[in-house]
């Protein structure tokens, strides 16, 4: 089955940015200097149909005897650079020549064949480096130690006196040496009396460093290979409509209708949508959908809107609740010369909306399929596949793509699902992919959320109570996790329950589940991105409230917190923080703590007397704790700014007779070139015993910030997203 | 049947005339670069170069392009070193790359109408949709290869 392989498109042209460390700080510079330089390379087609390779090290490494070494990559890549950092993080262990490796896919049906070789193939939560930097260094060191073992077998030494750099062994008191590429093959067959030790972050020499990630050279000229772009001979094309009310299902649908349209559309009827395959193109297919009149049976949910939703949310904030977070008494009397504050926040729906909309290429066949996607996990949409076919795991060969945008929502399979839906049906290869419209309305939503606020401060302008219930839907619950014994969402509450600032000594959080129609799912730091909104401004307010400027009231609130304290300094350090503005321009600051990370921001916005919002600049300061590739996580936080900006400003999926609204780019908006602001990245690597993730941890700050930077310029309060939704005129 | 010419090779495709290019480029002369984000015209991901003008080929019925010359990211240089898409590796731009296509496309046009651009008239002249949120890359990148040309 090799009906999709592509010529590889061997390109070593690269450009390497440096990294130039501070002297004697933790600051990361991330300076671009490009020049020709030397690095790891990858095919435009990331997977390879055979799942195995003559001259294998083990299952991780080839090597063959020209001394090209091919790293198999288990997770997948979506734009955030993984698939460099964590081949990057097996060779600071391998000390191969990073100019001769090749990265590719490792495969999810070896994975399933041989235990779990590979580990987990998720890219979630922030957490593929992480979840990998133990396992992948553990492999490349006992490559290495294999090899050198080989070389010292050879000369009849002890390995003890030999070292390995650069692709090449060492015969240290002789000086004679031995290539990788002659001592591979003895090397996959020697048996370490014991693993070696992996190196501690002190000995790295090569993680840290910036390198061009492998990806991009495909990424200029088209031959990236995603999901969508496979061709599988004898295939047809398949577009989808979904029920308009989600979870609702098909009655009934007249097929006659499509009869003598191009192509030889055949309906296929699903149980909650109706599909269309037609020979030749995708249009003919999607035409032809568009004849149909399918009849749905939609239920109570078809008489719902977003006004209600967002009434009874409020109505349950002062209905039952289970507590999250109980610390002192939030109850006791005000101290004198304090004050009370409460106030409520609101978010929308949200759709992931990946810039390459769902699809999935299946071929089913009596005893194997192959399915060709971008999913997060590979390993899980294996699991999927083999039960949407009725075969085993391993009968299924799933080619995992580049990824055109993730974000959480490449990690359901309902794509694969509707494919080989079709594919039993119509009995050839299916291309099926969702219209933008399908993408967004059925999108896995961000749960809507409402949020009451209470807080006292005490005389000296400080907090002395805060109590926070949240009413919102459960990713938790979505995903069939079991909630913990106190019946809360820990991710609905996420950010809430502490957010870093341990010194307010009377503190409540509390979770009230509510949920729609609609299902949710895991969005680009769930939770906190729209939790970290409503608590920084919610400390903003009480901060200005009593004159405080808000960076220093963070400050006195993080006493203590040296982590904290240095990502929220040079925040506003960087950030220009108390420098003079003009009239109608503010700055906000904000902070949080995700996927293991820290990140701290400062947004500078101008409001125009008419109302107009830019926002002009965005500071970025973030703490991984360890950096693999400072290159890749500075774009993750740029990223990250676009990402949470486009929501602050227009992002909402509102529901009308059970509908979701918003279907395309002129409803469903996103911040474009004119709305970018400029956005300065810092990165710390303040080390311990955790490496946070990167993909993440710069979305949840930047509503905040810009919003508290909007009240800085015009003393409006921004209390729901989306921004759009304001009227700013007058104010500046 | 109409005839395309797509980056240099002569095409004759056997599609309805309602067909939008992009479906045309990528289902029957299957050159995959150009990406589908929309098809409403919105997002630029499926920009391409007919007669030398950049458009929006998931709206640009082929019923109208019998004979034209339709240059797609593959054909826009023989060995990936055009300025814009060295300007685009030097600066890192792509992170999922699904937008890159159309972004390149845009840019190479937007430069010869703007060889000198300002970061006004960059955001005036550009307004593909990233999603992973490229911009600030971009935005430098489209400078460089603006200096790479007139060097
Ligand atoms: S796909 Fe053509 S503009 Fe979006
Ligand atoms: S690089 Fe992913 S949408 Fe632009």
């Amino acid at each position: 089955m090799d009906g999709n392989r592509t010529t590889p498109i061997l390109t070593r042209r690269h450009f390497i940015v440096t990294a130039a460390t501070a002297a004697g700080g933790l600051m990361i510079g991330i300076s671009a200097m490009p020049h020709l330089a030397r690095a790891a390379s990858v095919m435009g087609q990331p997977w390879n149909d055979d799942t195995a390779a003559a001259h294998e090290i083990d299952a991780w490494i080839v090597i063959d005897p020209d001394d090209s070494v091919l790293i198999r990559y288990q997770r997948s890549e979506m734009g955030q650079g993984s698939m460099t950092a964590v081949p990057m993080m097996l060779n600071e262990e391998l000390q191969a020549d990073w100019s001769k490796v090749r990265i590719e896919y490792a495969s999810a049906n070896r994975n399933h064949r041989e235990k779990k070789i590979y580990g987990d193939q998720n890219s979630n939560s922030s957490r593929t480096i992480n979840g990998s930097q133990v396992l992948v260094q553990k492999v490349g060191a006992s490559a290495r130690e294999r090899l050198i073992a080989a070389a010292a077998a050879k000369w009849g030494v002890a390995a003890t006196e030999c070292a390995s750099a650069n692709s090449v062994v060492t015969h240290k008191p002789s000086g004679r040496t031995l290539r990788y590429g002659e001592l591979a093959a003895a090397a996959a067959t020697v048996k370490l009396d014991k693993e070696p030790a992996i190196k501690t972050p002190d000995q790295f020499t090569f993680i840290g460093k910036s390198q061009p990630r492998v990806d991009v050279v495909h990424k200029i000229n088209g031959a990236a290979k995603f999901g969508m772009d496979a061709q599988v001979p004898g295939m047809v094309y398949a577009a989808v409509l979904q029920c308009p009310v989600p979870g609702g299902k098909l009655k009934s649908v007249d097929e006659a209708v499509v009869a003598g349209m191009p192509g030889n559309p055949v309906v296929v009827k699903l149980a909650d949508a109706v599909a269309v395959a037609a020979e030749g193109t995708w249009w003919r297919a999607r035409q032809a959908l568009a004849r149909l009149q399918p009849e749905w049976d939609v239920g109570e949910a078809g008489n719902t809107d977003s006004a209600q939703f967002f009434r009874e949310y409020r109505a349950a904030l002062d209905g039952p609740a289970k507590t999250a977070r109980k610390q002192g008494d939030v109850d006791q009397a005000v101290p004198a010369g304090g004050k009370t504050f409460e106030a409520v926040y609101e978010t929308p729906y949200l759709s992931h909306s990946p810039m390459e909309p769902l699809n999935a290429t299946v071929h089913l066949q009596a005893d194997r399929i192959d399915v060709w996607v971008g999913t997060q996990d590979a390993y899980e949409a294996t699991e999927k596949v083999a039960k949407f076919a009725g075969l085993e795991a391993e009968q299924v060969y799933l080619h995992n793509s580049f990824v055109g945008g993730g974000f959480g929502r490449r990690d359901v399979s309902d794509e694969i699902a509707h494919a080989i839906a079709v594919a039993k049906v119509v009995k050839k290869p299916v291309k099926l992919i969702w219209s933008r419209e399908e993408d967004t309305r059925h999108d896995k939503m961000r749960p809507m959320a409402v949020t009451r606020f209470k807080g006292v401060t005490g005389a000296d302008g400080m907090p002395t109570a805060l109590s926070i219930r949240t009413v919102a839907g459960s990713i938790v619950k979505a995903a069939g996790i079991p909630l913990p014994p106190n019946g809360v969402d820990f991710v609905a509450v996420a950010g809430l329950a502490g957010n870093g600032y341990a010194s307010i000594p009377n503190v409540n959080v509390d979770y009230v589940m509510r949920d729609t129609h609609l299902p949710v799912w895991w969005w680009r730091a769930p939770g906190q991105n729209q939790n970290i909104f409503a608590l920084e401004s919610f400390i903003d307010e009480m901060a200005t409230a009593n004159g405080q400027d808000p960076y220093q009231f963070r400050r006195k609130m993080l006493a203590g917190k040296a982590d904290w304290l240095a990502v929220l300094d040079a925040a506003a350090e960087k950030g220009d923080w108390g420098k003079p503005l003009p009239k109608g321009t503010g700055r906000g600051i904000a902070i949080c703590d995700d996927a293991g990370s820290l990140c701290a921001q400062v947004a500078e916005v101008t409001v125009s007397p008419k109302g107009e919002l830019k926002v002009n600049r965005v500071t970025v300061v973030m703490d991984t704790h360890y950096i693999v590739n400072p290159l890749s996580i500075a774009e993750q936080a740029e990223g990250s700014v676009i990402f949470g900006l486009s929501a602050a400003l227009y992002g909402k999926i509102e529901v009308k007779n059970g509908v979701p609204v918003q279907g395309n780019f002129d409803t469903y908006r996103m911040v474009r070139l004119a709305q970018a602001p400029k956005i300065d990245v810092h990165l710390l690597a303040s080390g311990g015993p955790k490496w946070g993730g990167a993909g993440e941890p710069a979305v949840p700050p930047l509503s905040g910030a810009v919003a508290n930077a909007i009240f800085a310029a015009t003393g409006k309060r921004i209390r729901s997203l989306p921004i759009m939704d304001h009227d700013l005129s007058g104010s500046t | 049947m109409i005839t395309l010419t797509v980056n240099g090779t002569q095409h004759q495709v056997d599609l309805e005339p309602d067909t939008p290019l992009l479906w045309a480029i990528r289902d029957a002369v299957g050159l995959t670069g150009t990406k589908f984000g929309c098809g409403i015209a919105q997002c630029g991901a499926c920009t391409v170069h007919v007669n030398g003008q950049a458009m929006r080929s998931c709206s640009v019925p082929i019923g109208g392009l019998d004979g034209a010359n339709v240059t797609t990211i593959e054909g826009l240089s023989p060995d990936s070193k055009h300025p814009v898409q060295a300007a685009w590796l030097a600066e890192d731009v792509p992170q999922c790359g699904w937008c890159q296509s159309g972004q390149i496309m845009a840019a190479v046009a937007f430069l010869k109408q703007n060889p000198a651009p300002t970061d006004a008239d960059i955001d005036a002249g550009i307004t593909n949709i990233c999603r992973c949120g490229t911009y600030e890359r971009l935005r430098r990148a489209i400078h460089r290869a603006a200096d790479l040309m007139k060097a």
